[in-house]
């Protein structure tokens, strides 16, 4: 037979699964049903009747929830098919979500995370019936006592947003112990940290000032000192923040905050380029937390569920929600010592964290070590860099800041020159490189750089992987100048085309639920 | 320097030398410390992190965890009667295969093209749990009943202008301090006294304490302390009266028997779906729903993503997106936005939906059913225990109920500890955050428990109590 060219990486033929299928509730056939529940034995209920007639009259359900009625075999092919639909980690070069730190779950953690010694415990059994989960949680902590330079970890935040909201919570906490809580009304972010660290801190009523970059992308200096004061209660920053840029400066920044009597917590999310290299104690900081489904690769779960692991320095245990996990040499144990000072926060979720994740966490340190962690960061970068390096060759790429140095895990690029050109914007790349079974992230809004487009290739994909994205991308710039029709109305090959988007944004039109459709498709005859 | 570690680990292509060197080569560098010159020396670590040794293979691996694990003793092998916030409930084996699968663990912020299978589950796990709770808005979950709570009371603030929330004392005292430290900042919580003989939410007390002031009167159904509250609709007028909101926390499991707030002027439900088909997880398979009326003055004051359905450019093709993303902190307005968004617990909230399509109508009826069956089972068979009273509220129960043991002699604490001698994890001790009881467990029984493990509780309980 002749030879089949299959040269190019670029996978032309890629379509997603597209199953056309149904709204759950349009496979609804009366009288079917996808499970039997347990009936109460006989003698029970010779004993209390029919369980329900004592509910007082006006708070008995009278009509059934219009749920739908599917058989079993039917409502397992519907969600098989919904994740078909779906382009997880799993079946893509996922380097494409930039400061979400996508990479590798090894399978063998999600066996271990479905043992029944962990999916079946209560979290109020006695603690000498859960000794294993706490040796975990409490080990875990410890490695990252050591990972992070703090003393004592919390693993109840349930994703990293949430440890914002803790870390503030814990400044409030501190500043009113001093008796300062009424003067020091303002916490410090920047531009290129998430959103979260300045949403969070609002939440707990802080005022939010922002501190813009200098002209090589670093937080600027000169305003930041313009920005501290007495009223400061605390920094809170990612470093290197979602442009990949590392702020070199760091210490100065943490000495200054603590000069004027605030607190410095440190956003880790993008930490998988630094373990082993740095750590927030060096650099620092009072606080910071890891996202153990970035970082640790627990995996992200669609969204959650996940764990913020807040550390802090041992000043700042007693403010930690309770309870601390602790060893007393013979057994672990839940310590609610901290309960009993004042200024104590109290709970951020209820009982101790997402335990199986913390557990998976665990699992992927012991997988590596102290010397595969700071390969895991050597890699990750290296990916970076090199990515960073084939990618800025490109005529219409660019990454604005400094030039000539290294970014450390990710790089937030512009594709303004693409859009200048062709008039091809970064979302419609962005839709376009799902039809070649890829995708990356564009940025947090407000677009502060131009058409941006986030990759962060993390340690998981191989050279390459990275050398087919890199071609994809490179294929379809190249349309954009050839055949730009191609991309405005992308996706093709993906599940859907491209939504209609301005009826998420009418109230008359909005669709939240099936019903809800029902009853305005309905009014529009 | 080449890294001293592995030239081979599953988890990191890359890590072979070959392939490094030829990456460094491309990029202009001589070696791997050349990456991380932006990080000043002062600031280096000098020496490999205190960690232990790498376990190198999976098998290794695998066998070290499971040793660790071992030292648990489960529910599974053991008869379990703690409920108080994180309930056993059957998993049906199809929300386990759902959940487990790829595509959806590994998925995050994808979109509604390339992820749209996780946006469709997503919107029709709203849409069963709309249907459920009889409201058209449902978010993409958030962490847990208390931070449903939280939000669900900053959201009434926000709509009200109000700066007090009524919150009933017999809550759990965790889920109140989750929403204490939330509300903080600026909304005061207040809480109401319930009657000693039913547990009911005190409505003299609760008129005493409403005012024009008030944003939101907040209570539970079924009470934390398992009991059913039977005025739900005069707390709700009670809290329109003063134009505040009614916002009620539910069990969702309950709703196949129980009328859903919605139709007694809930204006806000919020909850837990752990019980819809999440495995305890010690602790870790909390997830937290919110709904509301399909009106824009609430919605607009979501702080979660909520995914709505759309049309696409082909016809007959359904889309999706997120409804009104700039509310969200993800939009262009940030910390003016509404609260926060992050990643929270998008996996549980797909397994509820599963969980839902699976049991149905006739399903959800029946679950509510037995459960009030066998839970009623149990408050008669210890009540025939000397000493022992098996509801200590005059007031009809769900799954929980409060087990009173203040005649024995004995407290929960020993009690419990004898029981664990017999494999048997009973109630919730609730001696010290609810003193005014003395010596009182919270036990609860569902659709898991046989009637043999209920009597064989009560046999132990009366061995362990000498009666």
């Amino acid at each position: 037979m002749k030879k089949i060219n299959r040269d190019s990486r670029v996978r032309k033929n890629f379509h997603q699964a597209k199953w056309d299928e149904p709204i759950i509730f349009e496979l609804s056939q009366k009288g079917e049903r996808g499970i039997l529940v347990p009936k109460a034995e006989e003698d029970v209920v010779g004993v209390v009747g029919d369980g329900v007639s004592g509910i007082p009259d006006h708070l008995k359900r009278k009509e059934h929830p219009n749920l739908p009625e599917i058989s079993q075999p039917r409502v397992l092919r519907h969600y098989m098919r919904l994740s078909q639909e779906t382009l997880g980690a799993d079946v893509n070069i996922e380097i494409g979500q930039g400061t979400c730190t996508v990479k590798y779950s090894p399978k063998i953690n999600e066996m271990l995370a479905k043992l029944t010694d962990i999916t079946e415990l209560h979290p109020l059994q006695d603690e000498s019936t859960v000794q294993g989960i706490l040796e975990i949680m409490y080990k875990t902590g410890v490695f990252m006592n050591e990972i992070s330079g703090m003393d004592r970890f919390s693993f109840q935040s349930g994703g990293g947003s949430q440890a914002v909201m803790a870390m503030a919570s814990v400044m409030r906490a501190y500043h009113a112990d001093k008796g300062e809580s009424r003067t020091r009304d303002e916490v410090i972010t920047t531009i290129y940290s998430h959103p979260s660290d300045a949403a969070a801190p609002a939440v707990m009523g802080y005022r939010i000032i922002y501190i813009h970059p200098d002209e090589d992308g670093y937080p600027d200096f000169e305003a930041f000192k313009a920005a501290v004061s007495e009223r400061t209660a605390g920094f809170i920053v990612a470093n290197p923040e979602d442009t990949g840029v590392y702020n070199p400066r760091v210490k100065e920044f943490t000495d200054l905050i603590h000069s004027h009597g605030g607190l410095c917590g440190y956003d880790q999310a993008n930490a998988n380029g630094l373990f082993g290299v740095t750590r927030a104690r060096e650099a620092g900081f009072d606080m910071c937390f890891f996202n153990l489904h970035k970082s640790f690769s627990t995996p992200h779960g669609c969204g959650g569920p996940a764990v913020g692991a807040m550390g802090v320095t041992k000043e700042l245990e007693k403010y930690l929600p309770a309870p601390l996990i602790d060893y007393d040499g013979d057994k672990y144990y839940l310590n609610y010592d901290i309960c009993r000072d004042p200024f104590n926060i109290g709970k951020v979720r209820m009982f101790y964290g997402v335990a199986p994740v913390v557990l998976k966490a665990y699992a992927w340190i012991m997988a590596l070590g102290a010397e595969g962690l700071y390969e895991v960061a050597k890699v990750a970068v290296l990916n970076n860099n090199y990515l960073f390096r084939k990618l800025m060759e490109v005529d219409c790429i660019d990454a604005p800041y400094i030039k000539g140095k290294q970014r450390v895990e990710q790089v937030r690029y512009t594709l303004q020159k693409l859009a200048e050109d062709t008039g091809i914007t970064t979302g419609d790349v962005q839709r376009r490189m799902m039809d070649f079974g890829m995708h990356y992230w564009t940025s947090h809004h407000p677009y502060y750089i131009p058409e941006p487009m986030t990759l962060e290739p993390t340690e998981a994909p191989s050279k390459e992987d990275l050398d087919e994205y890199i071609e994809t991308l490179k294929y379809i710039i190249k349309e954009a100048y050839e055949s730009p029709e191609i991309i405005k109305t992308a996706p093709h090959r993906s599940v859907c085309h491209q939504v209609d988007e301005r009826t998420l944004d009418e109230p008359d039109e909005w669709a939240i639920s099936w019903r809800s459709y029902l009853k305005k498709a309905k009014d529009k005859g | 320097m080449a890294i001293k570690g592995f030239k081979n680990h599953p988890y990191i292509p890359n890590s072979v030398p070959e392939v490094q060197k030829e990456m460094l080569k491309a990029i202009g560098l001589n070696n791997l410390e050349e990456l991380h010159e932006e990080v000043p020396e002062a600031i280096k670590l000098k020496d490999n992190m205190k960690l232990p040794e790498a376990i190198p293979s999976e098998y290794e691996l695998r066998r070290h965890v499971e040793e660790i694990l071992k030292k648990n003793i489960n529910c599974k092998d053991n008869l379990n009667f703690l409920g108080a916030g994180c309930w056993q409930h059957y998993v049906p084996a199809i929300c386990d295969e759902i959940n487990s699968r790829g595509e959806f663990l590994t998925a995050y912020g994808g979109e509604p093209y390339n992820d749209f299978g996780r946006f469709q589950a997503l919107f029709e796990y709203e849409s069963l749990v709309g249907e459920l709770v009889d409201m058209d808005v449902v978010n993409v979950p958030t962490m847990d009943w208390g931070q449903a709570a939280a939000t669900s009371i900053r959201m009434a603030s926000r709509i009200t202008g109000r700066k007090e929330a009524l919150v009933p004392k017999s809550m759990d005292k965790d889920r109140f301090l989750i929403m204490k430290n939330y509300c903080a900042p600026d909304i005061q919580l207040i809480q109401v006294d319930y009657e000693k003989e039913t547990g009911q939410l005190n409505l003299e007390d609760l008129k005493g304490k409403i005012s024009e002031k008030t944003a939101a009167a907040y209570f539970e159904n079924p009470s934390f302390l398992g009991f059913i509250e039977e005025n739900g609709r005069q707390i709700s007028d009670l809290a329109h009266r003063f134009s505040a909101l009614s916002v009620v926390g539910v069990d969702p499991i309950t709703l196949g028997v129980l009328k859903p707030p919605s139709q007694y002027g809930a204006d806000i439900i919020c909850g837990d779906l752990q019980p819809l088909g999440i495995h305890m997880n010690y602790g870790g398979g909390q997830s937290g729903f919110i709904a509301t009326r399909d009106e824009e003055k609430y919605v607009m004051e979501f702080p979660s993503r909520i995914f709505g359905m759309a049309p696409t450019g082909v016809e007959g093709e359904y889309g999706f997106g997120d409804v009104a993303f700039d509310r969200t902190s993800f939009g262009h307005h940030r910390e003016h936005g509404k609260e926060y968004v992050g990643t929270q617990t998008a996996l549980w909230g797909i397994t509820a939906g599963v969980y839902l399509a699976l049991m149905g109508p006739k399903g959800m009826e029946e679950i509510g059913q037995t459960i009030m069956q066998k839970s009623q089972y149990a408050v008669m068979r210890l009540n025939q225990i000397a000493g022992v009273e098996g509801s200590f509220f005059n007031s009809v129960n769900f799954k929980e109920f409060v087990v009173d043991f203040n005649k024995t002699g004995k407290t929960v604490k020993e009690i419990n500890k004898k029981l664990l001698q017999k494999n048997i994890f009973g109630g919730k001790d609730l001696s010290s955050n609810f003193p005014e009881l003395g010596q009182c467990a919270l036990y609860c029984v569902t659709e898991i428990h046989l009637k043999t493990d209920i009597d064989r509780l009560a046999a132990a309980l009366e061995e362990v109590l000498n009666v």
